[in-house]
């Protein structure tokens, strides 16, 4: 919502200024995001006084003036023909800049030269007058700045406008909040020109006339109420320059006269309106109701609309001929020829307003406001202020008293407030003075009832219907900066963290321990599988469907790596995969931990020259282990052809790692990845172990394996018969040659008995079982020396 | 270390380790040859004179001499091994050579964010929870006082799965599951991933972080609201940040107000990113709208509370200055690593 702070400073009679406007407005809730001086390029132009008028002598449509800017006598081309000596003009001199940035230069018009121009209220952006020189009736001498005589400077505030407040869409209702906390009541100014008098509205119940235009509300609940006046005898023209300047200012577009003045009062009173031609209106009649499934009409716009039978139409005799709160039809619309007119102004259900501008794809300044709600109680004196500036700036007279159809007129809403209450939200007493003073002077009409204070909301405040909502305009008034920051007492929250949050936070440490960088990417893209959930509304093909598993992501991310000449990438990601649900619902979403790792295992250092190493198969495993120890369910990880899965007590695939495929360019090294679903296994405490106090006696054995023998089978093996003195086995070694069949495998074996000294006896005879044991169980021998 | 007496012929011998560990090369060979030699290392003399000794004592002598001398071969090894790699003359290192790195990892910013401001409110005694991504329009809307058929519905600008299904909006949905499930005091803060039909551009993300907080408890008013959000931004950033609160409008709070931090660039003085203003948005917030208590089931005159919610992505890119939001999406290698620990 754009704001004038002139237009804001006569609401209130008061000098106010721009800066001082926006932090106040702010403060009070409705943030200014931009001020923006209006008018301040035409700092240059001055008023000057015309001397003489010559022909050009190349020239004939064009003309030599002679023009005093109160020093020098200045020659100036110019192409008009209203000029007039002894009359003031404004005058923009070489090296003005004007409205829309061109700057003037010298420069000779028909072989002369030109010292200047003398501009017309379109060339100044004050109006559309684009016939003639602007005429500026002034004493001020030459050389007088135009700004200083025409009233034009302004500022222009960006209010942000919330949802909840649509009395702010309009001068009136911010002068009234900004008044309520400066101390000036709101106050309309009176339009020059306008009659002193304008006649009440009359109610009726359901249908009614004005000046013989028969008008009746079939929808009630699409429409609630519905005014209509008629105007005889206006000239529709270009509005006068004050009127035309004010939209301008508010970055409005002038239109004609009866147009500007209905705009004036739509930014004025927050009441749209609209006008029709009274001769164009079949009937002449004005019937609001449902329209009809498939009803067409062309709007001012001129677009061909179809109607459902979901939207109110404004119909004449012959049709629809107006969508009722969102846009006038171009066949009812007031011209240049029209003499006599009917204003409407109403109030729409907002609801019905806004399912038909969704439907419509359309937007309108009317829509808008409707949709958020239009002050009902306010009409009649939005339709007397719109006939009085209609009749000031286009003339004409209104023929008998505005009809008011208003079949359930509305009450009042009140609101009981207590005192306590406010205190018992705010933290802090706040005298009863201050909030009925407070509420007051926004409009409220407050009456104390027992302990209570009873309180009438005025129409325009639709956002206030209960207690909660008078507190919040009470903080608002004395202003959150108020109240004091204070920390009291509070209890522990009741709530248990999410155990999964642990999970998350225990992977992320080892993940980064072991080098890989934390990665995130959109869940949203492209379909990957049968199971991707689908989005209904999606906002690209590219990401139209929840991600089903974390891994793509990061092979994105690697391919996206390479293209910025990133070998060495190490990421993963925690997130949520999505699958459809079992049932109709919600779908199942799952937690998982994914990684990739391609490049060098090491950074290069200057000690090991040559050639890295680049990562394998086996570091994705010991990743796929950690990850799995640190946030995956109970399990066993299984070992296939190049791949790895862990299997849950269920026997349930969970997780893998393996070789991931990428789009690899040559000088890029293998991906390898991993993906693990997280889950909470409850608080796990390391539990300690008492320090050995007894040595070890260390053994290494070299195994023959045959084909099919696995190392973790002949571990399994050497734990069991290892019994309570073997602490540990670890594999260090593996070695094919030409000459063995099967593989050699190494382990060095660490015995000790926990309360004593172990003899290379007792060691021994472990030995000799173990071996005896493989040798029976899988065919294994020792390696002879 | 062999054991070693006065009298003891292996005492010298076994005094010389200390020396090996400091000798320099020079030195070192010398020793070498003294205590090893052949025909007159002190060892092998040792060795050789055994024969004169007591059987007794031979086999005990002989025992801890051999010991010992793989203990000295093994000192005199390592020394040299020392040597070597330090040079043999001290001048040619050059001690500037950078050392041997490892792999590390660092934490993605955002959840290095999320963390810190989850952390902060801990000590005010918030717990934390998570919960669906994917959610009914009840939880996302109704239950929070958002009317579907209102204009303010339209900021949500939701995604859709299906009849009634919504990836959530905004991780308030959570106020409503937590009220139903858990009695009061209620204290915590929900981090997580929300949805909004907004194109990936510099300043927007479809999928964004957010961070809801609620509390709920007898008692709470205005002030307790206040105090806990400027205790939260004190701690976030500086003591010394100014902190502003001013009305605005959510329909899930009443009063609501939106939070103003001096803005981190300028720090006040007005700059691009504030437009001037010296203040920078980083959170809506407010008490928790009665509608939303009668929802969930709590009796709106017994308790109070206060609701906030903040954009990590946002105020990540403020700490850190970074410029476009699609960096945080993008995972390269050279941005995620700058933010190593």
């Amino acid at each position: 919502m754009d704001v004038s702070v002139k237009w804001l400073s006569e609401l209130l009679g008061t000098e106010l200024d721009p800066q001082e406007v926006a932090h106040r407005l702010t403060m009070l809730g409705a943030p200014v995001d931009e001020i923006e001086p209006v008018h301040h390029e035409l700092n240059d132009v001055v008023m000057v006084g015309v001397e003489r008028v010559e022909k050009h002598p190349n020239a004939d449509r064009l003309s030599l003036c002679h023009v005093n800017n109160g020093k020098d006598v200045l020659k100036v081309v110019c192409g008009a023909t209203n000029v007039t000596p002894g009359k003031t003009y404004p005058f923009a001199p070489v090296g003005a800049v004007l409205p829309g940035g061109v700057k003037l230069t010298a420069r000779k018009i028909r072989g002369v030269a030109s010292q200047g121009m003398l501009c017309s209220a379109i060339e100044l952006g004050i109006g559309t007058d684009a016939d003639g020189i602007l005429e500026v009736d002034t004493d001020a001498p030459p050389g007088t700045p135009l700004l200083e005589v025409l009233p034009l400077g302004d500022s222009r505030l960006v209010l942000e406008v919330t949802a909840n407040r649509p009395d702010l869409l309009c001068h009136k209702g911010v002068a009234r909040d900004l008044g309520a906390v400066i101390g000036s009541p709101v106050k309309l100014t009176p339009v020059p020109g306008a009659p002193n008098e304008t006649l009440a509205p009359e109610r009726v119940d359901k249908r009614g006339a004005v000046a013989g235009v028969e008008v009746v509300i079939e929808d009630v609940e699409g429409c609630p109420r519905y005014m209509a006046a008629v105007i005889c005898g206006v000239k529709v023209a270009p509005s006068p320059m004050w009127l035309e300047a004010r939209l301008l200012a508010i970055g409005q577009r002038p239109i004609n006269n009866v147009v500007d003045a209905t705009n004036y009062v739509l930014f004025e009173l927050n009441q749209p309106m609209h006008a029709f031609d009274l001769h164009k209106l079949g009937g002449p009649e004005i019937i609001v109701r449902r329209a009809h499934d498939g009803e067409r009409m062309v709007t001012l716009d001129g677009e061909g609309r179809t109607l459902t039978s979901e939207m109110t139409a404004i119909c004449d005799a012959d049709g629809a001929t107006a969508i009722a709160g969102v846009m006038g039809g171009r066949d009812s619309e007031v011209s240049e020829s029209t003499t006599d007119m009917v204003l409407e102004c109403a109030y729409f259900d907002p609801k019905r307003i806004r399912n038909t501008r969704t439907v419509l794809k359309m937007s309108t300044e009317a829509s808008y406001r409707f949709e958020r709600g239009t002050d009902i109680q306010g009409m009649p004196e939005a339709i007397r202020r719109a006939v009085a500036l209609i009749i000031a700036v286009a003339g004409g007279t209104e023929d008998g008293p505005p009809v008011d159809v208003y079949p359930e007129p509305r009450q009042t809403t009140t609101v009981f407030l207590r005192p306590k209450r406010v205190e018992h939200l705010l933290g802090l007493a706040i005298p009863k003075d201050e909030i009925e003073g407070g509420l007051t002077s926004l409009g409220f009409t407050v009456a104390p009832k027992d302990d209570r204070l009873a309180v009438q909301v005025p129409g325009w405040r639709p956002d206030v219907s209960r207690e909660e909502d008078l507190v919040e305009e009470i903080a608002r008034l004395r202003g959150y900066d108020s109240f004091p920051v204070e920390m009291r007492p509070f209890r522990p929250s009741n709530v248990p963290d999410e155990p999964l949050e642990f999970v998350k936070a225990r992977v992320r440490r080892v993940l980064t321990g072991l080098g890989l960088h934390q990665a995130h990417s959109l869940s949203l893209g492209p379909r990957r599988g049968e199971a991707a959930l689908q989005i209904v509304n999606p906002l690209s093909a590219d990401e139209a469907y929840l991600r089903t598993d974390l891994i793509s992501g990061l092979v994105e991310a690697v391919e996206y790596n390479w293209s910025v000449r990133e070998r060495d990438v190490r990421l993963f990601e925690m997130g949520t995969v999505f699958r459809a649900g079992e049932t109709v619902g919600l779908p199942s979403e799952q937690l998982r931990v994914t990684g990739v790792i391609s490049g060098a295992r090491r950074p290069p250092h200057w000690s090991e020259p040559g050639k890295s190493i680049d990562f394998d198969l086996w570091d994705v495993k010991c990743l796929f282990e950690e990850a799995c120890r640190a946030g995956g369910p109970e399990g066993t990880i299984d070992a296939t052809d190049g791949k790895w899965v862990l299997r849950d007590t269920n026997g349930a695939v969970r997780g893998w790692a393996g070789e991931v495929t990428a789009d690899r360019p040559a000088w890029a090294a293998r991906v390898y990845g991993f993906e693990v679903g997280l889950e909470d296994r409850g608080r796990r405490w390391v539990r300690f172990e008492p320090l050995p106090a007894t040595p070890p006696l260390e053994r290494d054995l070299a195994l023959i394996l045959p084909k099919g023998v696995g190392a973790a089978q002949v571990e399994e093996v050497l734990a069991r018969a290892g019994g309570e003195l073997l602490e540990s086995a670890t594999l260090f070694d593996e070695y094919r040659s030409q000459t063995v069949s099967g593989r050699s495998v190494g382990w060095r074996l660490v015995f000790r008995a926990p309360n004593r000294t172990l003899r290379d006896r007792e060691v021994d005879r472990v030995l000799t079982k173990m071996l005896a044991t493989l040798e029976e169980q899988m065919g294994v021998t020792r390696r002879a020396t | 270390m062999s054991q070693t007496s006065p009298n003891d012929p292996l005492a010298a011998v076994a005094a010389a380790l200390q020396e090996i560990s400091e000798a320099n090369a020079a030195r070192l060979a010398e020793l070498k040859v003294e205590l090893l030699g052949r025909k007159a290392g002190r060892l092998t003399q040792v060795l050789r004179s055994l024969a004169q000794r007591p059987p007794d004592d031979r086999r005990a002598i002989g025992q801890r001499a051999n010991a010992l001398k793989s203990e000295i071969e093994s000192a005199i090894e390592s020394r040299e091994i020392e040597l070597k790699d330090v040079g043999s003359a001290p001048d040619a290192v050059d001690w500037t050579m950078p050392g041997r790195p490892g792999w590390r990892g660092a934490v993605h910013p955002v959840d290095a964010v999320v963390d810190e401001i989850c952390d902060i409110f801990r000590e005010l005694g918030f717990t934390r929870v998570t919960g669906p991504e994917a959610e009914t329009e009840a939880y996302n809307f109704t239950k929070l006082n958002i009317p579907l058929d209102h204009p303010a519905a339209d900021a949500f600008n939701s995604f859709y799965l299906g009849p009634g299904i919504v990836l959530r909006s905004h991780t308030s949905p959570m106020q409503a599951r937590t009220m139903e499930q858990y009695d009061p005091p209620i204290r915590i803060v929900v981090p997580g991933l929300a949805y909004r039909r907004d194109a990936f551009d510099a300043s927007h993300a479809p999928v964004f972080e957010q961070l809801e907080g609620l509390v709920v408890d007898e008692g709470v008013t205005f002030v307790d609201f206040k105090a806990g959000i400027d205790f939260f931004v004190k701690r976030f950033f500086t003591a010394d940040t100014a902190v502003r609160f001013r009305p605005s409008f959510f329909p899930f709070t009443e009063p609501s107000a939106e939070v103003d931090v001096q803005c981190q660039m300028c720090m006040g003085s007005g700059c691009a990113t504030c437009k001037g203003t010296g203040y920078m948005e980083i959170m809506g917030a407010g008490m928790v709208h009665p509608a939303v208590f009668e929802h969930c089931g709590i009796d709106p005159e017994r308790y109070t509370g206060y609701a906030f919610g903040m954009g990590p992505l946002r105020i990540t890119m403020l700490r850190y200055g970074i410029p476009d939001i699609r960096l945080l999406f993008q995972n390269d290698m050279r941005f995620l690593g700058q933010f190593l620990e």
